[in-house]
């Protein structure tokens, strides 16, 4: 076989993984390229003129304060994603850990951690955030944000790399290198890392959509970073000041099909990760 | 051995409601100034109080003062709580913070569980039906896009459905749950209103979430059809339909209906802030106006009961379970 | 009546890969006599189980049976419609699948599966014939009538596999695939079963293709039997004719492994590996791993021929008779 063939092979096979990454590509060049193109300045208040339709100055038209969407566009990706991005890689991070530690050792401390993490996710994320976020008087920055959102994002990493740990160490490749004389850290780099790293990708990406997913819920509640343009403060101050009644389509737009276009793409891309993972799932050609 | 699955489960359901509770009676008083007394402080500065005033300010330093022991002032939290008395709403004084729930919550409760019913039944269908060789191929093109939409949230979709069909195009009422100032002919018409308003936001709920289920199912069928008893079930020619339905349905629910108590959590989440979008006067409602109107009493007791209800379907969902799946009973773990 | 119930011609399945066709059945033909039972026996590999599942057209794409003729009592099974098809199965034929724990529905009680096959294929029973059926078929297969409110977890092995029996059995079938019934099973319960197939098979007239690797347990219950190597059929005879007089050299070596009680010591295995099925080489393919391989095995395949009366072989060392 040809390797292009092979190539377009791998395409049709996941059409899924490559359809999602490219829409995440496709934003994350909106956002940074997109900070060339606009001053990201008129992400602010009273950057332009307010109420403006889409136009050749104004691709995106201007809010009701006066901020060039165009550029809100841009400067609100690049924080939300951030905001995802960061909470997403701390929870699963600590998740990971906490899971390899708890599946490997087992024991008294397994069943203790086993049952803080079921306990803590009957609780809906959003609404002990809400809590907490509301409890905190000083205004928010992104960045406490991605912090206060990452405490509560790690326990479905800790559950499913537990479970898997515990199916793997069991077998036997783990078993012939324990018999080798591998160390414990070794054995968890070595062994059982390599086998986990399509499941820790897809536990990444779903982590950093609950992230965002949750951000967006507090940002939406007007619990948010009031000063900075991400994309849920966007929505926030568009339903506050009543954009629909306006006919201001253009700034309800905007925040909506860039969201959903992040959903979509994460979305896709940890489907497509899960189909790896889960060799099962793929499609036959 | 089952009961001391029920007791393990009853255990943690008490576990996660001392810990929310705990958690709602702690934050508050672990920043720098008790947000509630702030709030009490704000009010009667203000002047914008109504009768009675004084003696809510006064209940609550009894209970909660400064000059009570922290001891104290948790025991008589959780005896309020044990009796689910959440204290006095300040916004909407005199009104106790219970009434307001009592109020919104079977709105809630209806929209969300009918939402959530459609969506699951529904998209678990499509999704069996997508997994299984010969059914229709004009499925593929009509769940298709559903399943690429599961991520987003609800009231994403929300939002969009508001716009093209009810600003632009005017079909559906966008606000509330009834229109306002109307006088009803007949019950039936007091019930169609309801039913109209409720369309909108059921319609987000039930597209967001049919493309996970279906997507779920999906993969379970394709699991189940790799079985050695589906295999023989064909040898022994049984009919497609009998083989989709009973050999093929009725093994995939079992962790269908698992992911379905797991998600619960995202569900309710989802569809409380379907509900701010809408304008619903549930639960959602009650929520977004008290973190608005800075009014923590409502806040804390929406959030315990969200967390209360949560956690009792769980239980129940729990012990639905080994009347779907009979192994569950004879084994021991 | 001595018209075979079975009467394969030319078969041949192909896996159709990305990597091209994979023929685990090349160009098989053999005969079920009413009645009897032919054994089917081989390494893991060798088209079997392909060809058995072949016969009743349960395998799927990228499978295709691509040639030859499956006739059973006179009908060609490759040629029939899906809905057909479906309505021969246990009727005509049926399957006695290899004993999994999971070769029943886990959530249907065992009533129920014994009794969906029947009423899929247009049995209307009242309540009371339903439950007479459940006792008769659970009487045959000498299980107790309580297990018929059982779910198939409160089974032991060999008893799911007797329900599987029963099942197989239920409309009194031309011919029955019995696929390595017993190789899930321990030794004890092994000869059980067998011995209730041996039971059923001269009780009802029903005739069977026995599938499994264990020539000792072949040599116990089958009249014919058929040796298969890679995709094709090496030997196939009266099972005592090919057992005393084996003709072909993977015939003789598979016997030659078998431990018998009063022999002791040393054990051979075959040495070498069968061939890739996908690029299968040029002439026999038991040639290299044959002690008897001549030059011309290499080159040219081996014709099947009637060695001896009533005595297939495919060698280019014995002559046609």
């Amino acid at each position: 076989m040809t390797s292009t063939k092979l190539k377009f092979g791998y395409l049709r096979r996941h059409p899924q993984l490559v359809a999602g990454t490219i829409i995440l590509l496709f934003l994350a060049l909106f956002a940074s390229v997109g900070r060339l193109l606009v001053d990201p300045k008129e992400a602010y208040p009273i950057s332009a003129q307010p109420r403006q339709a889409p136009s050749m100055e104004y691709p995106l038209g201007t809010d009701i304060q006066g901020r060039n969407l165009l550029a809100v566009a841009v400067v609100g990706t690049y924080l939300t994603s951030k905001i995802g991005v960061i909470a997403g890689t701390l929870g699963i991070t600590l998740g990971t850990i906490l899971g390899f530690i708890t599946a490997y050792f087992g024991g008294w401390l397994d069943r203790v951690i086993k049952i803080i993490v079921d306990v803590l996710l009957t609780i809906p994320q959003l609404l002990i955030l809400v809590v907490i976020a509301s409890s905190i008087n000083e205004p928010l920055t992104t960045n406490m944000m991605a912090l206060v959102v990452a405490s509560l994002s790690w326990m479905w990493s800790t559950r499913t790399v537990r479970s898997q740990v515990l199916s793997l160490r069991e077998r036997a490749f783990v078993r012939v290198a324990k018999l080798s004389g591998e160390g414990s850290l070794e054995i968890i780099f070595r062994e059982l890392m390599p086998n986990l790293l399509p499941l820790l990708g897809a536990c990444l990406v779903s982590t950093v959509m609950g992230a965002v997913f949750v951000s967006l819920g507090l940002e939406v509640l007007g619990l948010g970073p009031q000063r900075e343009p991400t994309l849920g403060m966007t929505m926030y101050w568009m339903s506050f000041y009543g954009a629909f009644n306006r006919g201001m389509w253009w700034w309800i737009a905007t925040p909506v099909v860039i969201l959903v276009m992040l959903f979509v793409g994460l979305y896709l891309v940890s489907a497509g990760l899960d189909e790896i993972a889960n060799p099962k799932l793929r499609r036959k050609i | 051995m089952r009961l001391s699955k029920i007791l393990e489960r009853v255990f943690i359901l008490f576990l996660v409601l001392w810990l929310a509770s705990t958690v709602n009676f702690i934050i508050p008083r672990l920043v720098d100034k008790n947000p509630i007394r702030e709030r009490l402080i704000q009010m009667s500065i203000s002047g914008n109080y109504q009768a009675g005033f004084e003696q809510m300010v006064a209940a609550y330093e009894e209970k909660f003062g400064l000059d009570q022991p922290l001891w104290n002032q948790y025991i008589n939290y959780m005896n309020d709580m044990l009796h689910l008395d959440f204290g006095y709403s300040f916004t909407g004084y005199p009104m106790r913070v219970s009434e307001q729930i009592a109020n919104a919550l079977p709105w809630t409760i209806g929209l969300l569980t009918t939402a959530t019913l459609i969506a699951f039944l529904l998209g678990s269908l499509l999704g069996a039906l997508l997994a299984w060789p010969g059914s229709p191929k004009f499925l593929n093109f009509f769940t298709g896009p559903l399943m690429v939409f599961a991520g987003v949230p609800y009231y994403l979709f929300g939002l969009i459905l508001i716009y093209f069909l009810g600003v632009q195009t005017n079909i559906f009422p966008v606000y509330g749950a009834m229109t306002p100032g109307v006088v009803y002919e007949n019950e039936w018409a007091k019930y169609l209103d309801i039913l109209k308003h409720s369309i909108l936001p059921a319609l987000s709920i039930v597209l967001a979430s049919a493309g996970g289920w279906a997507l779920n199912m999906r993969g379970m069928m394709v699991t189940i059809q790799g079985e050695d008893y589906m295999i023989n079930a064909e040898a022994k020619g049984l009919t497609g339909k009998r083989r989709f339905f009973a050999y093929g349905i009725r093994n995939a629910l079992l962790p269908q209906v698992t992911n379905l108590a797991l998600s619960l959590g995202f569900v309710v989440s989802g569809s409380i802030l379907v509900e701010m979008v809408f304008g619903y006067p549930g639960m959602g409602a009650l929520l977004s106006s008290s973190v608005k109107l800075f009014d923590y009493q409502t806040l804390y007791g929406v959030v315990f009961i969200i967390i209360l209800a949560i956690s009792v379907s769980t239980l129940i969902l729990d012990l639905i379970y080994p009347f779907l799946d009979p192994r569950i009973n004879s084994q021991d773990r | 009546m001595n018209e075979p119930i079975l009467t394969v011609r030319n078969m041949r399945f192909y896996y159709h890969t990305e990597a091209g066709p994979v023929k685990a059945v090349d160009d098989v033909s053999f005969l079920v006599e009413r009645g009897k039972t032919l054994g089917l026996v081989g390494e893991s590999g060798c088209g079997k189980s392909t060809a058995a599942m072949a016969i009743m057209r349960l395998l799927k794409p990228p499978g295709k049976l691509e040639s030859g003729e499956i006739l059973l009592d006179g009908i060609d099974l490759a040629k029939l419609s899906e809905e057909e098809m479906r309505q021969a199965r246990l009727r005509g034929i049926s399957l006695i699948p290899q004993g999994s724990m999971n070769s029943l529905n886990p959530v249907l009680r065992i009533k129920s599966q014994l009794l969906d096959g029947l009423l899929d294929h247009g049995e209307t029973m009242t309540g009371a014939e339903k439950l007479a059926m459940i006792k008769e078929l659970l009487e045959e297969v000498e299980l107790p009538v309580s297990v018929a409110g059982m779910f198939p977890h409160e089974l032991s092995g060999g008893m799911k596999q007797r329900v599987c029996i029963a099942i197989a059995i239920s409309m009194k079938p031309k011919l029955v695939v019995a696929d390595e019934p017993t190789s899930a099973l321990d030794v004890v319960v092994q000869r059980q079963t067998i011995a209730t197939i041996e039971r059923l098979r001269q009780e009802m007239g029903i005739s069977i293709i026995l599938i499994g690797h264990d020539m000792g347990l072949m040599a116990q219950s089958v009249d014919h039997l058929g040796v298969m190597y890679a995709g094709q059929l090496a030997e196939l005879g009266g099972m005592v004719d090919v057992l005393k007089d084996p003709l072909h050299p993977y015939t003789k070596l598979l016997i030659k492994t078998l431990p018998l009680l009063a022999e002791r010591g040393h054990f051979e295995g075959i040495p070498g590996i069968t061939p890739s099925l996908l690029n299968p080489p040029g002439g026999c393919l038991f040639a290299s791993r044959c002690p008897s391989v001549l030059p011309i095995c290499s080159k040219e395949k081996p014709i099947w021929i009637e060695a001896q009366k009533g005595h297939c072989v495919a060698c280019h060392l014995c002559k046609e008779n």
